[in-house]
């Protein structure tokens, strides 16, 4: 009897504080997690700037053409019969949306601004997040965030799973059957190609230089630097001509900081959304619910080792009581 | 009567179902890491369809790890202050506790991975991933042997 009550209490008292943890965050963790601001690269798009010349979208086909995949056809047949094929590689010209052979696109917004319509064009790509969950969450490791905050997928260990693209808020990732680590395993079972995206030119922007959008862009509509700067000058553009905000606290927060003319509400509508062509809406930080939990992890095996020490207390009473 | 048979059992029926149902719950959501759920049409089957979904398994692994935690404590706990003197770890235990340990303490460094700001090796997530899932199949197979081969993890002294 002694031992059924103690269980019991176990479940509840150890449930109890799992829970009330969980469901408060606890401010020192916070503090310890959050990411150095001065170490972070972040990107300022000025909407108003953009002309949509498009100068950008070439500049970052030319650039990465080295690291595009060159698939080998016929492909594996892959089992079963349900798994998508994605094959780009004959629509390498295709740059009004993401493919793996376009990490860059121009997305084209009809509004109104003070009375008159007028077209807003975007640049849209990776938001490279600041705690991103495609890297995160990769089963294998194959997408890497470097320490000024750049996300980029290896494409010599990506097996084109695609679950990077549907834990992407954005579903920005993109998938060439065909090529990579995959064809080296079981082909047919397992995995399905490789996954593209912007990688923030990471290569350049280590030997000093700029990223290739950033670089053509004729109207300065893109300006890097470190987070914590560029957030100050989003706010205070944004401030100073009415403008919005989107990227700064997106999924927790985003590496790619977006000032608009008019509210991302209204932009998010206008433009064409779909496969490759990511929205504008707002996007709750995605990898917070789990994060949160992690501190009743520590406070789990307190609670055992307390439920143990219980039960025993508990049956020294019981046999104590029957002495 | 009914405190004779309670005492016959080493491990309570409580324990033994909070392990078995977590230990279950960790594996399917564990291996729901990986894309293979919709794949191979295992998220297609009625009243599984959370099983391809990322957020819902990532978030199911969690919970299933902070009950494992407080079992496994509480079984350690149990044994070191009232079983130590009555029975003793066997051989198949102390594999099974190893191979745990490997299992909690890879993913426990994996949940710290996933902390905003924190920022691994690369090569490093690799090797924590591959541990982990290659010291979850090792624990299964073991598992299952012991379960056929009737091994106990605690024998009387």
């Amino acid at each position: 009897m002694g031992q059924q009550i103690s269980r019991r209490s176990f479940l509840k008292g150890g449930m109890a504080a799992a829970a009330g943890v969980a469901a408060s965050s606890i401010p020192g963790t916070e503090a310890l997690a959050a990411p150095d601001e001065s170490k972070q690269l972040a990107t300022l798009i000025d909407i108003s700037k953009c002309i949509g010349c498009e100068a950008c979208v070439d500049a970052c086909s030319e650039v990465n053409a080295e690291k595009y995949p060159n698939p080998q056809k016929p492909f594996p047949k892959m089992v079963p019969n349900r798994v998508p094929v994605e094959d780009w590689s004959e629509k390498q010209d295709v740059n009004d949306r993401l493919t793996p052979y376009n990490w860059l696109f121009i997305q084209h917004a009809e509004v109104e601004i003070n009375g008159a319509e007028t077209e807003l064009t975007i640049p849209r790509r990776c938001m490279h997040c600041v705690n991103p969950p495609c890297v995160k969450l990769c089963p294998w490791g194959a997408a890497k965030q470097l320490e000024n905050g750049i996300s980029r997928i290896d494409s010599d260990l990506c097996l084109g799973g695609s679950k990077c693209k549907k834990v992407c808020p954005w579903d920005i990732p993109q998938r060439q059957t065909g090529t990579g680590l995959y064809l080296d395993l079981m082909p047919s079972m397992a995995g399905n190609g490789v996954m593209y995206k912007c990688d923030r030119c990471y290569d350049r922007v280590a030997d000093g230089e700029l990223p290739a959008c950033i670089e053509a862009c004729p109207e300065d509509v893109q300006t890097i630097g470190p987070r914590e700067e560029i957030l100050k000058k989003a706010r205070a553009l944004a401030k100073e001509t009415g403008g919005y905000i989107y990227g700064e606290k997106e999924n927790g927060g985003t590496n790619t900081i977006y000032v608009s003319p008019v509210p991302f509400e209204e932009l998010n509508k206008a433009v064409e959304k779909g496969k490759g062509k990511p929205h504008l809406k707002p996007v709750e930080d995605t990898m917070a619910r789990a994060n949160n939990l992690a501190a009743a992890m520590l406070i789990a095996p307190v609670a055992g080792i307390a439920a143990a020490v219980g039960k025993y207390i508990n049956r020294s009473k019981t046999v104590s009581k029957g002495a | 009567m009914n405190q004779n048979l309670a005492n016959t059992r080493v491990i309570g029926l409580p324990s033994r179902w909070i392990y078995l149902t977590t230990t279950f719950f960790l594996v399917l959501s564990g291996f729901g890491q990986m894309p293979i759920f919709k794949r191979y049409y295992i998220a297609d089957i009625p009243g599984l369809g959370w099983l391809a979904k990322f957020f819902v398994t990532h978030y199911i692994h969690y919970l299933g790890a902070i009950v494992f935690l407080a079992l496994t404590a509480f079984m350690i706990a149990d044994y070191l202050i009232s079983k130590r003197n009555s029975r003793h770890v066997t051989a198949s235990g102390y594999v099974r506790i190893a191979l745990l340990t490997g299992i909690l303490i890879s993913g426990a460094m994996l949940v710290i991975r996933n902390l905003t700001g924190t920022n691994f090796a690369p090569e490093f997530i690799i090797f924590l991933d591959l541990i982990h899932l290659g010291l979850v199949m090792v624990f299964l197979f073991v598992s299952l042997y012991c379960l056929i081969f009737k091994k106990h993890w605690t024998t009387e002294r």
